[in-house]
């Protein structure tokens, strides 16, 4: 580890006692905590941290903070490594790696800096206008080149092995922002008992005071910031979150923010996130999000050591960092001299100070010459140069002499920028303070107010005053007390005085002028700000998307009024009729792992189980996921390794004696009320008033515009009692549908509903021995014969000596069938109670697969055929539309297009080669035709391979459908290679007359 | 100017001070032939292709804001022709095949890029819905792979595979699908009918039209009125606003659909992908910058933003298709506001209203349409017929039944 | 976003699942014409401004309420239930 030559002896927030080491390009160097990489980087005096977008040029470190552009690293290593990672607001640890991005084969020699001589070429846009010929090439050679070139760090590529969290808060005041305005803010509303939250991206609370030799009430800045934060954190009701970033404003005082729980560590302790996102929930929010200092364009401005004067000081003030040692100052307004003062009273000596305002303040010139410093009153920069680092600027005098002055750091201070990006999330347009020179809110979002300099009011008092009055008006408009809000801090007013110097032209270089840049991440020159206006690119989003000025990592925090200044200065117009600067969120990247919280891998979506899941388990069950449900799919025994064997055996099972399956999945809704039978006749199409008490139907509803929606039993309970069931993937969305039709349909009826999905176990036991196994489990008392309990009876029994139950007689599989359902918890031991009962019987689980089997092989639709583009018709259930009553979706099922013969519709289909698979999917071409759209049939949407048959069946629509019975058609499927010869037959494969349903 | 690798080495000797506007800036004039009100992807791309196929070059485009800046700016740049239903699949087709030569017809390149779209399955039903597709497309003569597991894998090994909540089973590809630049469309189209004389208006925002006898004869503007033979709407996103001025309603519902895009990586990921047991795919750009969306927000919307649970729900899926996108940072978040049509598809008809024709209803789809969109509206805009690949495209299929439903999910626009 | 629910008070609207204008009128019964259904089933107005739109607090008391909402803003100005009180029923 080398020492760090430009660490202060003395001084700054970084602490000494605590020594870190770290690699920057594999090269080992010390730092402090309190440091940021950057801060740490110029320590040990390395300058050249990057390479640009386009022309790979060396790039430093122009900011202290999170507009950095250039200063950009891979940060840690294997799968946590995260690319382009702004070495300005890393903070520093022990051990850190980072290395240099977009870069070959080092940061020092870059081979494609070469594209640095093509650059006359490499104009924005220059992508539009070639790369045309041949066509093919785009994707064959331009474009790999062009991809590979791009781009900026590498990710991961391995899976995040760290974790995420989501948090929620609520408060009275949300305060945006650690500096002055914002503690102001929330001292005064923290002191009245208001619910405050305190967020600030920083690591460190206090913004600007962290960098700025200044008082409050009298007391040195970090003395009066000392006590503010202990007073704050003495109030029970103010939480203070520093490493949180607002990152974006939403609807009704939604704010996003994300905390940096870990990042400061090496990794994440146990347990611990490595960040978590929040959504804070505001009554009121202050933005005091502070500002940013703007550059200047001037050839040369992107060489490392040119950097933003409030920034030098803030390395100087806060991390005891001599930015450099031969010191120009180049700036446009008063700022800018406190950075030589403070560089020249942390013993760095100031070699220049270019002031490019001609009026030759008395004391600004009395300062220069108590530094030492030659001033250059009405002069600019013309030229920085030094390559990797700077080694001389340029200055052109008031007089137009030039003088080539020697120096390692050029400060350059334009102006500052409100940091005012929340407001424009919601659509807000920031208006252009001609006072001021910079664009400060608008309309501002409902609920959130603007303090200090995010607002324009930059001095230090006013900052103050605006967070102590803001917060008493939020609360008072909340109709919160402010009586206890306590004094406003004071301080004295800087100056601020500015003349805005957008850029310099005018320079006499050698060959070429050297480039200027306007936008340094993207690589976009003021030369290219004026060909996108020789071009007529020249609303503000045309000069955007064109030259992508502003579209880098950085959203053009120090970029987008430089080159909407440039843009108003070519077309003659002025910056606020040139267009706006806006900004979209998020105000600084976001992870996407922070987003997504631990929603992944198993965890992405809930699981739900079924109420036998753990016997089932036992069982050795296949699961399979039927949306969030985790079904059995089948139970292979010991020694069968083909699914198809194992779902072959339980159908047997199931047709030759008994078989039981979970089908608590179906969605129950349980319906009463005085007209729960006029609600049925309006939401089913078939009719449900002469329906008895004790027993179920079958029910098919549609959407009102006549496609099939749903179906299911509606068992009457009770002759104002219904139990609806819906398909399992259909469950919330009918009972949505039931809800609309009574509340918003037909307030009038006398109905109530409520799910009871979860509220019972349900399984179907079928087969001959249906019957003979469910006597064993269901109270003597209840007669299960033909007669007394016949095809579709639906009622109330008890199970194991008294427990509640309720017997169904309804068949899915055409057996004699069964569906039992318990109170949920009792679910388990129904099943195990019913595998004893039919255990002489071989009684048999079986899962959806042969679920599946069973139903195709009677013809019965289910989701496949339910897909929301089939009517009533299509499916072969024509007849049970009702003529006599309204219900949903009867005018619309009505229309003419709806019924004609042509629409393809339900039948069977079995292969002509009996040993060929038939595929869902496949779609029906008649014999000898062509494989054309025009001559496309229809479609396969259910294939099962039945045992009974012992060959392949299928269900599908086609058209012509029923009439076409024994006709052969080609079922086409070139994506599987499938094309073979089946039969149109009907839908029912077995039992057509259902002897088997009431034996 | 012509573009060529020898006009830009020319005028980069000449420090690139010889180019000259890409289009003109004219003020409106009293009467045109066909006034296209939207200055659009599918606005200037109709005025291309009336100049260019129909040799109508006496039109006007009316932008309300800047060129492009609707949807054609705001999209996440697919384009693909995998599409099920008859009425759709040789119309998305055409645009492909338009695309594919679209960089030569405008001599302007738009980066079309043909790298594939690839739409995964994670369960047995879901592979046969998508081999229905597929089979659809190969019987419309379009490009379609059933892929399984295995062959996923090998193309994106990156994939969360072995810990997934719905295991990755398969893919279906369309090769010839990928992505285009999308403002480079917009410039491009606009660049080649200005140079046919078209007269593409700025900020010129329609506010009312002219009747006479029951027939649209004319706009009224910010910019004055304007006579046209023939009025044509492609103004989607607002195309309820502006049928409003002609007293007329439509089944369409605006809706924000938000998008995102990435820091700028070095490449990850070659073509678009799509997540199919949950909202989200993504592309990468040129830049590097990946590219990727979700569903739309749900409720109507002309802010052009959204909400976080649709971020959310965006970036858990993210995490969940593939893990190590952890530590990629979201750059940024937007919204566009999408016409989203009754049945999910889009109307290009003439209005009930005479003399208006109506290019509306392009729900979240509307990027990858917007060569075969122009290439059909100025087809029914110059013969007053439907093209052939357009022809289901009616305004009155809702009335009468003649849906195009990709999704079955019925007239609720927010689940298409 | 968040909603006010008359009976649960505000909420994050991902409670809520949205359905469309709440404006439009079912043609009910027998006598209802098919033009008017089709109107009922496929048109909005869909406007650029206040917009009253039926929600479904399907995560919480299962109701269905009447939002105004102004669609350019997403601000909202009322929310009721849509089902209203019969004469005379109880609060």
């Amino acid at each position: 580890m080398s020492a760090q030559p430009f660490r202060l002896a003395s001084g700054g927030l970084i602490d000494r006692s605590q020594a870190l080491s770290f690699r920057f390009d594999g090269k080992s160097y010390g730092g402090h905590a309190g440091d940021t990489l950057a801060s740490a980087l110029l320590a040990n005096g390395v300058r050249l941290v990057g390479r640009s977008f386009k022309y790979h040029r060396p790039r430093g470190i122009l900011s202290a903070g999170p507009e950095e552009p250039n200063a950009l690293v891979e940060l840690r290593s294997g799968a946590r490594r995260e690319p382009n990672t702004r070495a300005t607001v890393a903070e520093l640890f022990d051990g850190l790696e980072a290395v240099s991005q977009n870069r070959w084969p080092s940061l020092a020699f870059d081979l494609l800096s070469l594209n640095g001589l093509f650059s006359p070429a490499l104009v924005a846009g220059f992508y539009y206008k070639t790369f045309m010929w041949p066509a093919s090439f785009w994707e064959k050679l331009y474009e790999p080149l062009i991809r590979r070139a791009a781009g900026l760090g590498r990710a991961a590529g391995a899976e995040d092995p760290d974790h995420y969290e989501k948090a929620f808060a609520f408060c009275d005041l949300l305060v945006i922002g650690g500096g002055p305005a914002g503690l102001a803010a929330a001292l005064a509303a923290g002191r009245t008992g208001a619910r405050v939250i305190l967020c600030d991206e920083d690591f460190r609370l206090g913004g600007r005071l962290l960098a700025e030799k200044r008082e409050i009430d009298g007391r040195p800045v970090a003395e009066w910031l000392a006590a503010a934060l202990a007073e704050l954190e003495s109030l029970p009701d103010v939480r203070l979150m520093p490493r949180t970033t607002v990152f974006g404003l939403y609807d009704h005082g939604t704010y996003g923010a994300v905390e940096r729980v870990s990042d400061h560590l090496p990794q994440p302790q146990p347990h611990q996130p490595r960040q978590r996102a929040w959504r804070i929930q505001a009554k009121r929010a202050i933005l005091a999000a502070g500002a940013l200092e703007r550059p200047i364009v001037f050839p040369g401005n992107d060489t490392p050591g040119v950097m933003l004067a409030g920034a030098a000081r803030t390395y100087a003030n806060r991390y005891g960092v001599l930015p450099g040692r031969e010191t120009v100052l180049f700036t446009a307004g008063d700022d800018g001299w406190a950075t030589a003062r403070d560089i020249a009273a942390a013993g760095g000596k100031v070699a220049a100070i270019v002031d490019a305002r001609a009026d030759a303040d008395p004391a600004r010139k009395a300062l220069a010459d108590r530094l030492g410093a030659r001033l250059f009153a009405g002069g600019v920069v013309e030229r920085a140069r030094g390559g990797r680092q700077l080694d001389q600027v340029t200055i052109r005098d008031a007089s137009g002499a030039t003088h080539a002055l020697a120096c390692d750091l050029l400060a350059v201070s334009n102006g500052w920028n409100p940091t005012l990006h929340l407001t424009s999330h919601q659509n807000g347009k920031p208006v252009w303070d001609e006072e001021i020179h910079c664009f400060v809110p608008g309309t501002l979002p409902a609920g959130l107010a603007v303090a200090g300099s995010a607002a324009g009011r930059f001095t230090l008092a006013t900052a103050l005053e605006d967070g102590a009055r803001l917060a008493r008006e939020a609360l008072g408009d909340l109709g919160l007390s402010v009586a206890a809000a306590g004094p406003v801090p004071a301080a004295d007013d800087e100056p601020c005085g500015l003349k805005p110097l957008w850029r310099v032209t005018g320079g006499k270089g050698p060959v070429f002028p050297g480039k200027a840049f306007v936008d340094f991440q993207n690589d976009v020159t003021d030369a290219d700000v004026e060909l996108a206006a020789r071009e007529g690119f020249r609303p503000v989003e045309h000069l955007k998307r064109y030259t992508t000025l502003g579209m880098a990592t950085d959203q053009g925090k120090t970029s987008n009024l430089s080159g909407l200044a440039i843009m108003a200065e070519q077309t003659g117009r002025t910056i606020p009729q040139a267009g706006t600067t806006t900004f979209r969120p998020p105000y600084t990247p976001v992870a996407i792992g922070a987003l997504g919280g631990h929603h992944r891998g198993k965890a992405f979506r809930p699981v739900r189980l079924a109420p036998t899941h753990g016997w089932s388990s036992e069982q050795g069950a296949v699961f399979v996921e039927t949306g969030q449900w985790l079904r059995a799919q089948y139970y292979p025994k010991p020694g069968e390794t083909d699914w198809l064997a194992t779902v072959n055996r339980e159908v047997l099972a199931v047709r030759e004696t008994v078989g039981i399956c979970d089908v608590s999945t179906l969605g129950k809704i349980d319906i009463q009320g005085a007209d729960a039978a006029a609600f049925l006749e309006r939401v089913y199409i078939n009719g449900w008033k002469a329906l008895p008490v004790g027993k179920a139907r079958y029910g098919l509803m549609l959407r009102e515009d006549g496609f099939v929606m749903d179906d299911g039993t509606t068992s009457r309970l009770g002759e104002h009692h219904f139990l609806m069931t819906t398909t399992t993937a259909n469950a919330g969305k009918v009972m949505q549908h039931l809800e609309f039709c009574h509340q918003v349909l037909w307030p009038d009826l006398d109905v109530g509903m409520v799910s009871v999905s979860e509220q019972w176990a349900q399984v179907t036991v079928a087969g001959p021995k249906a019957r003979k196994t469910l006597r064993g489990v269901v109270d003597p008392e209840h007669d299960l014969s033909n007669e007394a309990f016949p095809y579709l009876a639906a009622r109330a029994v008890t199970v194991g000596g008294g427990i509640p139950a309720r017997l169904f007689r309804i068949s899915f599989s055409g057996e004699l069938a069964y569906e039992l359902a318990v109170p949920a918890g009792y679910g388990d031991a129904m099943m195990r109670a019913l595998m004893q009962a039919g255990a002489p019987f071989g009684i048999t689980p079986y899962g959806t697969e042969a679920l599946g089997v069973l139903r195709i092989e009677k013809g019965h639709v289910a989701g496949n055929e339910l897909s929301g583009q089939t009517t009533a018709r299509d499916l072969g259930l024509g007849k049970m539309m009702s003529s006599k009553k309204d219900y949903v979706g009867r005018l619309m099922a009505n229309r003419a297009a709806l019924n004609e013969p042509e629409r393809p519709s339900f039948v069977g289909f079995k292969p002509v080669d009996r040993r060929e698979r038939l595929r869902a999917g496949a779609h029906f071409i008649g014999v000898g035709k062509a494989a054309t759209m025009a001559n496309d049939e229809g479609y396969m949407t259910s294939v099962a391979h039945s045992p009974h048959l012992n060959h392949w069946i299928g269900l599908g629509l086609i058209r012509g459908g029923s009439a076409r019975i024994g006709e052969q058609v080609r079922a086409y499927d070139p994506v599987r290679g499938g094309d073979i010869l089946v039969e149109i037959c009907s839908p029912v494969f077995l039992d057509p007359e259902g002897a088997r349903l009431h034996g | 100017m012509r573009y060529s690798a020898l006009s830009l080495l020319t005028q980069a000797l000449r420090g690139h001070k010889g180019w000259t506007p890409v289009w003109r800036d004219p003020a409106p004039k009293a009467e045109y032939d066909v006034v296209i009100i939207g200055g659009g992807g599918h606005g200037l791309a109709t005025a291309h292709y009336l100049a260019s196929r129909h040799g109508i070059t006496k039109i006007a485009v009316l932008e309300k804001g800047y060129l492009g800046s609707g949807n054609v700016g705001r999209n996440t740049t697919i384009i693909r022709s995998n599409y099920l239903l008859p009425g759709n699949t040789p119309f998305y087709e055409l645009s492909m095949k338009l695309w594919e030569g679209l960089e030569q017809d405008l001599n302007y390149n738009a980066m079309v890029s043909q790298r594939g779209v690839l739409n995964l399955y994670h369960s047995d039903a879901q592979r046969d819905a998508f081999a229905r597709r597929g089979n659809a497309m190969r019987l419309a003569g379009v490009d379609a792979e059933l892929l399984d597991r295995e062959q996923v894998r090998a193309m994106a090994p990156f994939f969360d595979y072995d810990n997934a909540r719905f295991p990755i089973q398969g893919g279906l590809l369309q090769k010839r699908g990928g992505t285009a630049r999308h403002d480079a469309v917009a410039w491009g189209y606009a660049r080649a009918a200005d140079s046919r004389g078209v007269d593409l208006i700025q900020n010129c925002e329609v506010t009312g039209f002219t009747m006479v006898d029951g027939r649209a004869v004319g706009v009224e503007t910010s910019r004055g009125p304007i006579r046209a033979k023939k009025i044509a709407m492609a103004v989607a996103g607002n195309s309820s606003r502006v049928a409003a001025m002609a007293g007329m309603r439509l089944p369409i519902e605006s809706h924000v659909l938000q998008a995102f895009v990435s820091e700028g990586l070095k490449p990850m990921i070659d073509g678009v992908v799509t997540f199919g047991a949950g909202h989200f795919y993504v592309s990468q750009s040129d830049k590097g910058g990946l590219v990727f969306g979700g569903d739309i927000d749900g409720y109507n919307s002309y802010a052009q933003r959204g909400n976080l649970p649709v971020i959310e729900d965006v970036m858990e899926s993210a995490m969940a298709l593939w893990p190590g996108l952890g530590r990629v940072r979201m750059l940024r978040h937007w919204g566009g506001i999408m016409d989203m049509s009754m049945d999910g598809s889009p109307i290009i008809d003439r209005a009930p209203v005479e003399g208006l024709y109506l290019n509306a209803g392009w729900c979240y789809g509307g990027f990858k349409a917007t060569p075969a969109s122009g290439f059909c509206f100025a087809h029914l805009i110059a013969t007053g017929e439907p093209h052939p690949v357009a022809a289901a495209y009616r305004l009155d299929r809702f009335a009468s039944g003649r849906l195009i439903d990709e999704k079955g999910v019925g007239a609720q626009p927010n689940l298409h | 976003m968040r909603i006010t629910c008359p009976y649960c008070g505000a909420r994050d609207a991902q409670e809520f699942s949205y359905l469309g204008a709440a404006d439009p009128v079912r043609p009910d019964g027998m006598a209802a014409a098919e033009a008017a259904m089709a109107d009922y089933v496929y048109l909005r107005d869909n406007p650029a401004g206040p917009h009253r739109e039926l929600w479904y607090h399907g995560s919480g008391c299962r109701s269905w309420l009447i939002v105004t909402r102004d669609t350019r803003t997403h601000a909202i100005s009322a929310v009721e239930p849509a089902k209203v009180r019969k004469a005379g029923e109880a609060a």
